[in-house]
């Protein structure tokens, strides 16, 4: 096995590139996230758009638009207080995505690092292990909880507690991932020829980790997302000025009632959905794609 | 556990100090203060773990401040705490049989032609472990109720409406169970002990009864704490969606109304039954698989 001490890295990506692109279903979902991704943050920038926040009255009688149902002044109609529903479901992806990505990035950098010095340096092996043992025994949902409840509501909040736990799922693959490799000839050579153990992580061990990092991330967003909807239905997740995909899924949850209303609850459920069986579908083709062992 | 507890215990000292009272906004700032150290909140923290660690031994959680002012907790819980065992129980059961059935007929369909029942079965599994817990339990209840009938809000004494929410809180672990079960049975199938068996003409049911089934079985069983988990903080959420009169829902209404020592109160419980849950779980590993001790053996490499 070649690895990278030769200067291949651009190959190396080009054949996860290679893989990636012959899973028919996984690109489609890509064009599908990547049209979604930019369609939510470029939607405040085009012409003719309304405010998220903004209460629509009806200028003939006064009275705000309550629940108008769709036409051509609002395209997706308004909500119980009369804010334009088109707005709000492209500012609510924004808010959630924005805290998915923040999460899974915090998530997988904390956890890699962590994992990379548990599984490299065997002094820290017990510590990092009891650490682990302990917090992974809490289940999430309880940190959520928790978090929300004595802190601010906020994306900060639901962000803090998220990778406060998802760091370690991280750092505990990473890490037997490391402890795996740490041995392997092409390490020993590695070392023997004087690589610093950063060189080692960098270009001989990350390699490797790709496929675990892609498939945290695809897993860590969709989670993120829908814990978001969880703290927001029992009250302590954003505040329902702001915005997110859980807050229009709680005020579609009280109209869900009335069938012609229905599409309140519908659409964000819709939205929800798209990104997290996309993310999944991707994730799993990019942790296929990156296992340097098919790369041979 | 002991840690895990004092941890949590001191998180929830940064908690609102509105929610240690009923009437807020009408008290002044030498009443709080009293109240406060008469609450022993005033204390070194250190102090207030171990004074709260002495109560819990003795089975005390404190009195309520908000939700029943100065009803103690336990009675509280008494009255919800069974039909969340019997929810949590029926839930768990279900969605053992449903995910063992559909995780066999998966693998078994997935060595025939078409695999189509299996192809079937991963398409169900994939939406329900990528649509969000929060999001599906809605759909199951606006259209659960829509089209079948069921009731909407949980009755005790009405055995249909118990139907919905145990069948939400089983959905995540039947595709989990039929997933790891599928993967499992199709490693057996191609041992050789499986061969063999064919090749000695077993008749197929009983190569999948006997052998595979009974082989894939013992690395599931390190999943039933997990489902266990799952159970207990689903239950948070479709308690609350249907009204159920149990423990989940009280958490989420506690904390709605900022009853501080309820929520305290509720998070350790959970706390405690989640880790006792997982501790269980190994416990069980070990008695079912006997390559498992605990005592460590030598020659590992550290």
């Amino acid at each position: 096995m070649r690895k990278s001490n030769l200067p291949e890295k651009k190959s190396y990506w080009g054949m996860i590139l290679k893989e990636f692109l012959t899973n028919r279903s996984a690109v489609f979902f890509l064009c599908v996230m990547t049209a979604l991704v930019l369609f939510v943050f470029l939607q405040p920038y085009l012409p003719g758009q309304r405010s998220p926040v903004m209460i629509y009255n009806d200028p003939a009688t006064g009275i705000q638009f309550r629940n108008r149902t769709p036409d051509a002044e609002f395209w997706l109609g308004t909500n119980s207080i009369g804010q334009d529903l088109w707005a709000r479901t492209w500012a609510g992806a924004r808010t959630s995505l924005l805290i998915g990505f923040v999460t899974a990035g915090i998530e997988i950098l904390l956890g890699t690092a962590a994992g990379l010095i548990w599984g490299y340096w065997k002094r820290f092996d017990l510590v990092f292990t009891e650490i682990h043992n302990l917090f992974s025994n809490v289940p999430r949902t309880l940190v959520l909880i928790l978090l929300s409840y004595i802190r601010k509501p906020g994306a900060g909040t639901i962000i803090l507690a998220l990778s406060l736990t998802g760091w370690l799922g991280t750092a505990r693959l990473v890490r037997n991932m490391v402890v795996i490799l740490r041995d392997r000839e092409y390490n020993i050579a590695s070392r023997v020829l004087g690589s610093s153990a950063a060189r080692i992580m960098v270009r001989n061990l990350l390699p490797y980790l790709t496929g675990i990092c892609a498939m945290r991330a695809a897993f860590a967003i969709p989670a993120a997302i829908g814990n978001e909807v969880f703290v927001t239905y029992i009250g302590i997740g954003l505040p329902a000025d702001m915005p997110s995909l859980g807050n229009l899924i709680q005020a579609g949850r009280l109209v869900m009632s009335e069938p012609a209303l229905r599409y309140q609850l519908l659409l964000p459920v819709g939205i929800v959905s798209l990104i997290t069986v996309s993310m999944y579908v991707i994730g799993n083709a990019f942790a296929d794609a990156s296992d340097p062992r098919r790369s041979v | 556990m002991v840690a895990v507890v004092s941890i949590v215990l001191l998180l929830l000292r940064a908690m609102p100090v509105e929610g240690y009272f009923n009437d807020f906004d009408k008290v002044s700032q030498t009443q709080i203060d009293v109240k406060l150290t008469q609450l022993g909140l005033k204390d070194p923290a250190p102090v207030q773990i171990v004074r709260y660690f002495g109560r819990l031994v003795k089975g005390d959680l404190g009195v309520s401040s908000r939700y029943r002012a100065g009803y103690p907790i336990t009675r509280i819980l008494a009255a919800k705490a069974p039909v969340s065992i019997r929810l949590g129980c029926a839930a768990l059961l279900i969605s053992l049989l449903l995910g063992f059935a559909l995780g066999i007929r998966m693998a078994r369909s997935s060595q025939t032609k078409h695999a189509l029942f299996d192809r079937l079965g991963i398409l169900f599994v994939v939406a329900v472990q990528t649509v969000p817990a929060a999001v599906y339990h809605i759909l199951i209840q606006l259209y659960g109720t829509e089209i079948f009938g069921f009731p909407m809000l949980f009755d005790r004494r009405n055995w249909t409406s118990w139907i919905l929410p145990v069948f939400s809180l089983s959905l995540g672990n039947i595709s989990f169970y039929a997933i790891w079960l599928r993967r499992y049975m199709r490693d057996e199938s191609n041992k050789d002990y499986v061969r063999l068996a064919r090749a000695k003409g077993l008749p197929e049911n009983r190569v999948w009864r006997g052998h595979i089934l009974r082989n894939a079985v013992v690395p599931l069983v390190q999943y039933i704490p997990e489902a266990v988990l799952t159970t207990v903080m689903g239950a948070l959420y479709v308690e609350s969606l249907y009204s159920v009169p149990g423990m989940g829902g009280l958490l989420v209404q506690a904390i709605r109304i900022q009853d501080n020592t309820l929520v305290q109160a509720l998070v350790v419980l959970f706390t405690m039954i989640s880790m006792a849950g997982m501790l269980l779980g190994d416990l069980l590993l070990a008695f079912v698989d006997p390559r498992i001790a605990f005592e460590s053996r030598r020659g590992g490499r550290r």
